[in-house]
């Protein structure tokens, strides 16, 4: 099973290497503040009875979500889990469509007919979030052999959690991808647990994505997921394979999920002190002191910190006041006409 | 117009829509250099090179999630999966991912692929190469489903299939690749949703789909001859959608129906549809309705039993005699 000891191996971070530049710094900053922001707001919510059904956090692992997105060019393309909605965020899709999607509201990103594990935003390059296992692994696939067939720059991304793969779909994928040269990036968030049961109890390998990695003839990539420098920087090498030619990649990034699976969730299989110990590499904190370090003042930081608030509380009360879905979107859609007739 | 085989029909198809449109793309098993284990992409290859006609590995997953990426992102794909029975092994992409993403995503996103299967009985392959599956996929919303019985059915709807902006499930009939029918020359095109009257009666109608069609026309056929009977055969064509209008129509004009269906009896379309004249034509009816399926068990291997599972041209007959005798 991955543990903290194993980041010991992971390249460190950004040292004091200042090829990333403050502006993008300071972005990927605010994105994995919103995405902590949004996501503890739509837990509040739950709480409050005006978030439904079930949801999936992803609080803790902000940097990935962010570090892959930031290294993005517009036309990339995004597919996510479930726990989709840190990936969706980092995509610009703005904090009151994805609260008001769920809170199911018509101001949603799909006006309350997808819910929180289906984000969908096609103008943000966010493809889709799919809440079956592995699936969407060979569907990133396709999008990056449409790119291949004409000549398309784009890369397809693809994030899934350490879950997956012990799913037939993402063997499938990866074979596929790397005996195609697929531009896409498979990328492994290895939280450490499958849904309620530590990822190494499951699994026959100790790192479940990169272990693997050379059964496709990849490169096995470990790196620190809690870095969003790391992140960035593993993100751009990655894409510009993809780019040039040379085909997929998969990449592991080890992080820890603070909450549980889901919202039913209280996570009170993990052993005590454990979260204690990822909250002390919290990827939000660890960047504040990046900044710090590369000389970014106090108050650009507090800037930043109140206007992300004040966006995500202004999200808030714009979905609070906005209306339910009208019952007529009920049969929209389900097919290309618009409608949903059958037959004839 | 020549004469041609419904496996001909089916290279014919895909070329045609290949060299009309170039994100017309083909991948599956043995398809490319292989020419398919059917021989039904025979010179594909050739024609339109490594680039459009792929072979994938034995992966029904990724072959079918492939398809949905490239066709969400603008490629319009031809997915093949060797048999039909192998659907199960990628279910997910057929029930969960391809019909439900535009719901889902309130009409964002897009999913205008189509998938080809060896479908259906009668080769002596068992049970887990034999089975007809329309049932499995007719009822999940989102999906289209359309099984051709003639060559130029093949060509015109697997043309309209390509060209629908839906997922469509393109169920050819194993048994039926080595008939021949006559095609005209020149680009066919025809459309989803038509069912055809492909032998006008007056005393009772029978639906029928794939390899049932040409059996409930020689059924018919020799119930004129040999007791009198003139039976209506309706090729149904495409399950999804439906073309209930000719249909009802046509149990409008004979009073009389019957389905005949090549799998297992529970939950099939002809129940869908017995039920649909039930609720709209009840009383053009002038008798019940009857349903002529296989019986609820896998299909057998041996010839002998495969053959009596199976609807035969004499069962039909039987079976209409019979009732209209009654």
């Amino acid at each position: 099973m991955a543990t903290a000891q194993d980041r010991a191996s992971v390249p460190p971070g950004a040292g004091l290497n200042d090829d990333i530049g403050e502006d993008k710094r300071l972005a990927i900053y605010r994105s994995q503040l919103r995405i902590r922001e949004a996501e503890q707001r739509a837990y509040d919510l739950f709480l409050q009875n005006l978030v439904k059904g079930t949801s999936h956090l992803s609080l803790g692992q902000e940097a990935v979500a962010t570090g892959f997105a930031e290294a993005m060019q517009k036309g990339d393309l995004s597919f996510c889990t479930y726990r989709g909605h840190a990936h969706t965020l980092a995509r610009g899709v703005s904090v009151e469509k994805v609260l008001g999607e769920l809170m199911q509201r018509d101001n949603g990103l799909m006006r309350g007919k997808g819910g929180s594990m289906h984000l969908t935003s096609e103008e943000h390059g966010v493809m889709g979030s799919y809440a079956i296992i592995g699936a969407h692994l060979p569907i990133a696939c396709g999008a990056a052999w449409r790119a291949q067939y004409k000549g398309d720059k784009d890369v397809s991304v693809c994030f899934f959690g350490d879950g997956t793969t012990n799913i037939g779909a993402f063997h499938e994928a990866l074979n596929f991808a790397a005996v195609w040269k697929l531009p896409v990036v498979f990328v492994c968030e290895n939280n450490l647990y499958m849904e309620y049961t530590p990822i190494g109890d499951v699994t026959a390998v100790p790192h479940p994505a990169a272990d693997r990695a050379a059964s496709y003839g990849l490169e096995r990539i470990i790196i620190d997921g809690n870095d969003a420098d790391v992140v960035y920087r593993t993100a751009q090498k990655a894409y510009a394979n993809a780019r040039a030619g040379e085909g997929p990649s998969l990449i592991e990034a080890l992080t820890y999920r603070h909450s549980g699976h889901s919202r039913a969730d209280p996570a009170k299989y993990r052993p005590e002190g454990e979260l204690e110990k990822w909250k002390e590499r919290d990827p939000i904190k660890i960047y504040r002191e990046r900044l710090k370090q590369f000389g970014v003042g106090d108050k650009v930081i507090a800037d930043i910190d109140a206007s992300v608030r004040k966006e995500v509380d202004d999200a808030t009360e714009a979905c609070k006041a906005a209306p339910m879905p009208p019952l007529d979107i009920l049969t929209t859609d389900v097919y290309a006409d618009g409608g949903w007739a059958w037959r004839n | 117009m020549a004469e041609i085989t419904y496996r001909d029909a089916v290279i014919r198809g895909i070329a045609q829509e290949m060299a009309r449109d170039n994100d017309v793309v083909f991948l599956g098993e043995d398809v490319a250099k292989a020419g398919g284990v059917f021989k039904a992409t025979v010179g594909l290859y050739e024609q339109f090179g490594p680039l459009r006609v792929r072979d994938t590995p034995i992966s029904e997953q990724a072959i079918l999630g492939a398809a949905m990426g490239a066709a969400m992102t603008g490629l319009k794909p031809i997915a093949e999966i060797m048999f039909s029975d192998f659907f199960a092994v990628c279910f997910d992409y057929i029930a969960n991912e391809f019909p439900k993403s535009r719901y889902m995503s309130n009409g964002q996103t897009k999913c205008p692929l189509v998938v080809r299967t060896g479908n259906g009985a009668g080769s002596r392959f068992g049970a887990q190469h034999s089975q007809s599956v329309e049932n499995w996929c007719m009822m999940i919303p989102g999906l289209k489903v359309v099984a051709p019985s003639s060559p130029i059915d093949v060509i015109g709807l697997l043309a309209a299939a390509v060209r629908d902006p839906d997922p469509v499930i393109f169920l050819e009939h194993k048994s039926l690749y080595p008939t021949k029918g006559e095609v005209p020359d020149g680009e066919i095109v025809d459309r989803l949703g038509t069912a055809k009257i492909v032998r006008p009666g007056r005393d009772a109608t029978i639906l029928a789909l794939a390899l049932m069609v040409p059996r409930a026309v020689e059924a018919a056929n020799r119930l004129q001859s040999e007791h009198g009977i003139d039976c209506e055969v309706v090729d149904v064509r495409s399950l999804v959608p439906l073309d209930t209008q000719t249909i009802l129509g046509s149990v409008a004009k004979t009073h009389r129906l019957f389905t005949v269906e090549e799998n297992p009896r529970l939950c099939g379309w002809g129940a869908e549809i017995v039920s649909i004249v039930a609720d709209e034509a009840f009383y053009d009816l002038d008798g019940p309705p009857v349903r002529i399926t296989t019986p609820h068990i896998p299909l057998p291997a041996a010839d002998i039993l495969e053959d009596i599972v199976l609807p035969t041209p004499e069962r039909i007959m039987d079976t209409v005699r019979r009732s209209l005798q009654s």
